[in-house]
């Protein structure tokens, strides 16, 4: 093959049709009140690992939405799972057991992987 | 799809074309990689429509390649620019016939600054007397000279020889049309048909009896424009764009790729290799790329010239799928043979 | 004898407007374009927030033009219209003018028209339709397909067509389009067991009451998702189904998406009805192509000519409460105006 001296560069449009439902469906089924989420971004201002490290709760949750979790299992560890996200939610979500079911959705996956 | 919507779109979108005295401004990139294409033009021009057009040796690239890859300041192209408006005016032309999409964005956005900002215009024209001693005015019409074959495609029509149909299975050509984005998308009005549907290629290729494929990276662009991939590392970005557009255009596996800006020709053709290569990619049938024409190649094609006359062997992508398809004879032997003499026209008997 | 007034516009607002003025003694004529009453609440199926049947609303009105007092004119627009001591001389199209104490302006809106948006490729392609062509499918009733004849799995709604454009020419907001998605949103969901909505959207206007709790519910109850990015253009693709081209501004990247239905949120626009009963009446226009208020916080109804009144969204994007309250308070003025003159 030639080297022409450069590579393709890739799409990073989030193309719908890529969509991996699992693990938003796991969570929308534990805990119903996620589809109301607005994406207002409150969570994440008063976040307490927010404010120190890069960790953006809204955009994790909106990212998870759109089926996209590329290192979520890293990302998600940083929560504190202080709850001050749940104080402030408009939409009276409960943030704190979304990311708990983040969490148990990542090993229950993989698990089944590893299985099958 | 309801075509008539797009016609209705078209009404919007229509311009003045100069009629004939035109002056004609050659482009850098179509001269060297499709040489067949001006000579078509010139001689479509001269030989069929008997139009006056000058091809006039004293003028020069308009240094649109420059001025997009930051090496020619603005000053400077508008005194080039000028200069070529000078010419026109000593030689008596009105009407500029400008063949590369680049150069007539630039002489579009260069007279519109004018109109915004005339204190520009009293500049350039001290910069310009200056520098040569020239005195210019601003043309009256600026076509392309895809505006001129579309304006004259019905005379074309009369003329034509070869009917863009394939000729095994009786259905017109799947033909798509690709637009630079000088042409309409800097100036919508100053396209034919605007920069959503654009009419100018796709009036030629319907009134030659094709068909126009619609696929949705239609007004995508194809990835030209210098900056980009002037720098060998950056052409990997660059390269992604025609590649996004084969893609989209694939599953509706067109006959022949058609485009009026150089640039976009040399993309759509060359590209094709190097997809071929690193990524095993070939679009049209087989082993085989789309062939990819300029619309001066098409129109000298329906018009029964020899292919090798208009330069489609120095094309990346074999054009003899679409020349087979359209029933066109050509001399396998002499696709190369420098020594071989320009072909006189079939005469109708 | 009655003091005698001429209501140009026979929707909602005019009709609302000449029935309170007949109860208050007067005589009213109600001119109309149209062959029938009702302007535009002709097209509406079910009504915001609360499905209402916009057929109430009809009949309403039908009953109100019920009375000796107001003598209905279809069919009719006015080509002239001059000063006199009494107030004006109005001649039409018809063999009949009227001599009039006060002239009320209630021209209505016209619907944006989505071909403008050659992007959004209504017109031509088959699968993208308009809020309005969908209300008509609504009332229609039966099962619900694609143009091409098969039941949609996704359908996108897009909001803000032909508003808060500099492209259109319509900087503002027409008020109404977010409600209606959402609304239609639902009705769809209703319809069609199983199938995916997604709204794009540049901001979610829910000022009216019950409207953000229609958007919670929505999301709720629904299913129905919202991505807040602007669609920038719509394609075909080889089965006729649609890609959908936006940004999702929230995550910053863009994001495509094949769907089976497009349906276009067009806006409210100052329509020719307007132009032209506005221009010959000489009261003036906005920025933004409405009629021009004498006062838009005090005295909405008035206008910069003595004896002219508006009543309605010539002036602006009403909702249909809106614009019956409206309506009334013309004939209000009408009346203190009519009664000190």
């Amino acid at each position: 093959m030639i080297d022409f001296g450069f590579k393709i560069a890739e799409t990073r449009t989030i193309d719908y049709e890529q969509f991996d439902g699992r693990l938003l469906e796991y969570v929308i089924q534990n805990e119903r009140s996620f589809v109301k989420c607005l994406s207002c971004g409150g969570c994440t201002a008063t976040c307490s690992a927010g404010n120190l490290i890069e960790f953006n709760i809204r955009k994790i949750n909106l990212l998870l939405r759109r089926g996209e979790f590329e290192g979520l299992a890293k990302e998600i560890d940083k929560c504190m799972l202080c709850g001050k996200c749940v104080l402030v939610c408009p939409r009276d979500i409960n943030i704190r057991n979304v990311v708990m079911l983040i969490k148990k959705g990542i090993v229950k996956f993989k698990n089944e992987q590893i299985s099958s | 799809m309801k075509i008539d919507g797009k016609r209705n779109v078209w009404h919007n979108y229509q311009k003045e074309i100069a009629d004939d005295h035109f002056y004609y401004v050659r482009s850098c990139i179509r001269q060297n990689f499709f040489p067949g294409s001006e000579y078509a033009f010139l001689r479509i021009m001269k030989e069929e429509l008997g139009k006056d057009i000058y091809d006039d040796p004293k003028h020069t690239t308009c240094t649109g390649i420059g001025y997009h890859s930051d090496v020619v300041p603005f000053e400077t192209i508008q005194t080039v620019v000028a200069r070529h408006f000078a010419l026109m005016k000593e030689s008596g032309y009105k009407n500029l016939a400008v063949s590369c999409v680049t150069s007539f964005g630039i002489y579009s956005e260069i007279v519109e600054t004018w109109k915004e900002f005339p204190e520009e215009l009293e500049k350039i024209r001290k910069s310009l007397k200056r520098a040569t001693g020239r005195e210019f005015d601003i043309p009256e019409n600026i076509a392309h000279t895809s505006d001129i074959i579309y304006k004259f495609k019905g005379e074309i029509a009369e003329k034509q020889e070869n009917q863009l149909v394939n000729k095994n299975t009786g259905r017109p050509l799947q033909i798509v049309e690709h637009i630079g984005c000088h042409y309409s998308k800097m100036f919508p009005t100053k396209g034919l048909g605007g920069a959503e549907f654009p009419q100018v290629l796709a009036g030629m290729i319907e009134e030659w009896g094709g068909e126009v494929v619609d696929y949705p990276e239609r007004r995508h662009c194809c990835g030209f424009g210098f900056r980009q991939y002037l720098i060998q590392a950056n052409r990997g970005y660059s390269l992604a764009n025609s590649k996004k557009k084969f893609e989209s255009m694939a599953p509706y596996q067109p006959d022949a790729v058609i485009c009026n800006c150089p640039g976009c020709t040399m993309f759509m053709d060359k590209w094709q290799y190097v997809l071929a290569q690193t990524e095993g990619k070939f679009y049209g049938t087989g082993k085989q790329g789309i062939p990819v024409l300029t619309y001066e190649e098409l129109a000298g094609l329906v018009l029964g010239y020899d292919p090798w006359d208009l330069g489609l062997q120095m094309h990346q992508v074999d054009s003899e799928p679409l020349l087979d398809k359209i029933g066109i004879e050509y001399d396998k032997k002499s696709k190369y043979d420098l020594t071989k003499k320009m072909s006189p026209k079939k005469v109708l008997t | 004898m009655k003091k005698a007034i001429l209501t140009i516009g026979g929707g909602i607002a005019g009709i609302e407007a000449s029935k309170t003025l007949a109860g208050l003694g007067y005589s009213v004529s109600i001119i109309e374009k149209e062959s029938v009453l009702g302007g535009k609440i002709n097209n509406w199926h079910q009504l915001f927030p609360d499905f209402r049947e916009g057929s109430e609303v009809k009949e309403y009105i039908s009953k109100s033009v019920d009375s000796p007092d107001v003598m209905v004119f279809p069919g009719t627009e006015i080509t002239s219209i001059e000063k006199n001591d009494q107030g004006f001389y109005v001649k039409s199209n018809k063999a009949v003018a009227f001599d009039v104490n006060a002239i009320l302006l209630a021209t209505g809106f016209e619907i944006f028209a989505a071909e403008r948006k050659e992007e959004f490729g209504y017109g031509i392609y088959d699968n993208v339709i308009t809020s309005v062509d969908l209300e008509q499918r609504f009332k229609k009733g039966g099962q619900f397909y694609t143009a091409g004849g098969k039941v949609p799995k996704r359908i996108a709604f897009i909001h803000c067509v032909g508003s808060r454009d500099a492209k259109t020419g319509n900087h503002y907001c027409s008020k109404v389009c977010c409600i209606t998605g959402i609304k239609q949103a639902i009705e769809l969901v209703k319809l069609i067991p199983g199938v995916e909505i997604f709204c794009f959207y540049m901001d979610l206007r829910m000022y009216g009451l019950e409207y953000e709790e229609l958007y919670k519910s929505a999301q709720e109850n629904y299913g129905v998702q919202f991505i807040r990015g602007r669609l920038s253009e719509a394609s075909e693709n080889i089965d006729n189904s649609i890609l959908i081209k936006c940004e999702d501004t929230l995550s910053g990247r863009p994001l495509k998406m094949n769907v089976d239905l497009v349906v276009l949120l067009v806006g409210m626009e100052a329509g020719e009805g307007t132009l032209n009963a506005g221009t010959l009446c000489n009261v003036g226009f906005g920025s933004q192509r409405f009629l021009s208020c004498r006062d838009a916080h005090l005295r909405r109804n008035l206008t910069k000519q003595e004896g002219v009144f508006t009543a309605g969204t010539c002036t602006g994007p009403m909702t249909i409460p809106e614009t019956l309250e409206n309506a009334r308070s013309a004939a209000l003025e009408i009346h203190k105006y009519l009664s000190e003159n």
